[in-house]
């Protein structure tokens, strides 16, 4: 109110990154998509994933081709038919299963030939299952299921004064972190990777590349303002928003999904703001480098949404990849982060695996965001 | 008529011009498909290879060592460990150095011998439990095969046991790659597809160069069909790449007729392209396009099919489902491709992906005339 505030070299630096941050973070509510993106889509993502996506199959449709009619027979068939897995029907020949089959009406067809108890008393009883492999995993599902019902069939009858039917040596399981096999447990991890992705490198991924178009960031260079205060003033309102979604997740698996936190809060968000970091800054590097908003948003699709998907390892396991492919999964920083937040979440706070990956993720948002220091500097000239 | 043609023509090859001609916009394209194929086609896979397991071997006798030496032999387990004491399980599982660890008591060979049950433990890294699930099923069927060999040299009769065999139609080792990479036609396209759509009406928003196309004779529809088209073709150039990777590098057998699965794609492309212009309606800059194709993307892509089962999800979301393109370019060229349906038979899927084609164009276009007149 009292005329210009005295100059001080420190003082001016804040004031200027204060500002800087105001008029982002102005433009980030003005804005409905980034509001958008930061609220609705973890919102969806959490529904999606706590609802939409799991891997235990129920009632699946199954057509039984019944060819022999002894006890022994009927009894496999009817305990298909009382199986929480499948929703077992008999039909009347293999000719109607595939009929049925191939109109996608059943899964699976089951039969068991007009021979069954005859060899069964052989030690040598066989019943068919016929999937289609059109989808692997889900034909590997069915499988998997109806193995088990043969199995449990198989044990009860031996209880039936039968002999033994495994053995000799037989296998005492026990799953670490997940006993009750829950898939919310495996997914939430998935979760957190893709909207803390989706957050910090989409919202990044244009800014720059939008300054440059419009031939703002010239006009920014004449001014006082530092290459790395515009840097920054970009990262803090974006984020704020990933670190609103960060919690959104975390009361999610918590309250919705039952998901235990083993670990330590503190160590989660280190850990979280640290990927944060990384991909706040791989959308800043993308954009400042393409310096074009069309090319940098199909490269962010190509670079950020699909790795954090494929090659993070949340659903597919990477030390079963060939060696050039698992090389490339450590290109891409969803695989550390997902290290992270399954061992914080299911685990506990395991340092030996917690201060490695918290230590590659630091390193990449260093060497990105310089790169992208670098990279804004170099054109000013 | 002839002269809509000749503009929309015109605007067609200006744009794939316009994205052909930067070398950078062409590399965008088609260079990342094909990796993507590559790599998504050896990562999506629940098999595992490789196995780290550790044992804690108590009993160090022929019978435990020949167990070890099977599990060795698998092909799938990888010896990284031997531990003596209870708590280093613990902590090689902790760290991730084992998925498995494998204890076998003091009495094992002297159980068998006499003819008794001999238990063993095996605790595994339940972080990812599907994965745990894989590996323990791997190890029961390798037990299963050491009890069978145990049998038939000790003279022991075997229970009366029934087998499941199973017999898979149309991909005959249930290999996941084979439903996955034909799938990626629609799951990599629909991303770019969206995106390239959106992001060019919304550039000529912001850059007020679609103003000056507003001046000439071009009507809105022909505007939009000017973006559309090549949209669609450099789709139908992303298809091909992955179509080309998966039956020369994977060599997944094609049993349907191309002909049939370029139909889907087609319609696909265009459902996948309107839905892109509806997005571009909406948005007021290149920024709000992105975000409110990823709105799209997420849901799309997740709904699919292509990483869990439909079926597994609540009636809600099943329906949801019908209006994404995607789940039905997924089943279609699983069906084309491995199963070698005809076109009767795709109708199920051709005909919502023509439609919802249908209803996002015309949605498109008419919001498109609203806001430019």
């Amino acid at each position: 109110m009292t005329g210009p505030p005295p100059w001080r070299p420190s003082g001016g630096r804040l004031a200027r990154l204060v500002a800087l941050t105001v008029k982002e973070t102005r433009q980030v509510y003005r804005d409905p998509s980034f509001i958008a993106v930061g609220l609705v889509l973890p919102v969806i993502l959490i529904l999606l994933f706590g609802y939409g996506l799991s891997l235990d199959v129920r009632h699946v449709p199954l057509a039984i081709v019944l060819e022999d009619s002894s006890p022994d027979a009927r009894d496999l068939a009817s305990s298909f038919q009382l199986s929480p897995y499948f929703d077992a029907h008999l039909v009347g020949s293999m000719e109607s299963g595939r009929t049925l089959m191939l109109a996608g009406r059943v899964d699976g067809v089951i039969r068991i030939p007009p021979d069954f108890s005859r060899r069964r008393a052989q030690g040598d009883g066989e019943a068919q299952l016929i999937v289609s492999g059109a989808d692997a995993n889900f034909a590997r599902i069915v499988q998997g299921y109806a193995d088990g019902v043969v199995a449990n069939w198989t044990a009860q009858h031996a209880g039936r004064g039968e002999r033994p039917a495994a053995g000799p040596v037989l296998v005492e399981d026990r799953v670490w972190f997940n006993n009750a096999n829950n898939s919310a447990y495996f997914l939430v991890p998935g979760l957190i990777v893709l909207i803390m992705t989706l957050i910090g490198a989409l919202l990044t991924a244009l800014v720059m590349a939008r300054e440059w178009e419009r031939g703002t960031l010239e006009a920014l260079f004449v001014t006082p303002v530092r290459v790395g205060e515009i840097i920054a003033s970009k990262v803090i309102p974006y984020f704020g928003l990933g670190m609103l979604g960060l919690a959104l997740c975390v009361v999610a698996a918590r309250f919705l999904f039952g998901v235990p936190l083993r670990g330590s809060l503190a160590a989660l968000v280190a850990a979280s703001v640290l990927y944060l970091l990384v991909a706040l800054a791989l959308g800043l590097f993308i954009s400042s480098t393409l310096k074009s908003q069309f090319v940098a948003s199909l490269v962010t699709v190509v670079v950020a949404f699909l790795p954090a998907l494929m090659l993070s390892g949340f659903l597919f396991d990477l030390r079963s990849l060939p060696l050039v492919v698992r090389l490339i999964t450590y290109v891409f920083p969803g695989r550390y982060y997902v290290a992270l937040l399954q061992t914080l979440f299911l685990a506990g706070d395991v340092w030996p695996v917690i201060l490695p990956n918290m230590a590659v993720l630091a390193a990449m948002a260093t060497v990105l965001f310089s790169l992208t220091r670098l990279v804004t500097r170099k054109q000013i000239a | 008529m002839f002269q809509s043609l000749a503009r929309v023509w015109a605007l067609v090859v200006k744009e794939l011009l316009a994205v052909l001609k930067d070398p950078r916009g062409r590399a965008t394209i088609f260079v990342p498909p094909a990796l993507q194929c590559l790599v998504f086609g050896y990562v999506a896979t629940f098999d595992l290879t490789r196995v780290p397991y550790a044992v804690d071997d108590r009993d160090r006798s022929v019978a435990s060592a020949r167990l070890i030496h099977d599990l060795d032999g698998s092909g799938v387990f990888l010896r990284v460990a031997e531990t003596a004491r209870p708590d280093g399980a613990a902590a090689l599982i902790d760290d991730r150095r084992a998925l498995l660890v494998i204890g076998i008591d003091q009495d094992f060979q002297r159980r068998l011998e006499h003819g008794q049950a001999a238990a063993i433990q095996a605790l595994a890294d339940g972080r990812n439990s599907n994965t745990a699930a894989t590996a323990l099923g791997y190890l029961n069927t390798i037990v299963g095969r050491f009890n069978a060999d145990w049998r038939a040299a000790h003279g022991v009769a075997g229970p009366p046991a029934v087998r499941l065999t199973t017999r898979a139609w149309y991909n005959e080792n249930l290999e996941t790659r084979w439903n996955i990479v034909p799938s990626l036609v629609g799951a990599l396209t629909i991303g770019e597809m969206l995106l390239v759509t959106a992001m060019a009406v919304a550039r000529e928003r912001e850059q007020g160069t679609i103003d000056q196309l507003l001046v000439t004779p071009f009507r809105p529809s022909e505007i939009m069909a000017g973006k559309a088209i090549p949209a669609v073709l450099v789709g139908f150039g992303q298809s091909t790449v992955i179509l080309l990777v998966a039956q020369f590098w994977f060599r997944i057998p094609f049993a349907g007729s191309y002909l049939d699965l370029y139909a889907g794609i087609g319609l696909f492309l265009f459902a996948a392209t309107g839905a892109g212009l509806l997005v571009s309606a909406f948005a007021r800059s290149m920024q709000q396009a992105l975000l409110f194709s990823f709105l799209l993307i997420m849901p799309f892509t997740l709904l699919s099919g292509l990483l869990t089962p439909l079926s597994n999800m609540p009636r809600v979301l099943q329906a949801l489902t019908l209006i994404n393109p995607l789940r039905y370019m997924i089943d279609l060229a699983q069906r084309t491709y491995l199963e070698g349906q005809g076109l009767a038979q795709l109708t199920p899927d051709l005909a919502p992906m023509g439609l919802i084609a249908l209803v996002t164009l015309t949605c498109a276009a008419v919001i498109f005339k609203g806001r430019l007149a």
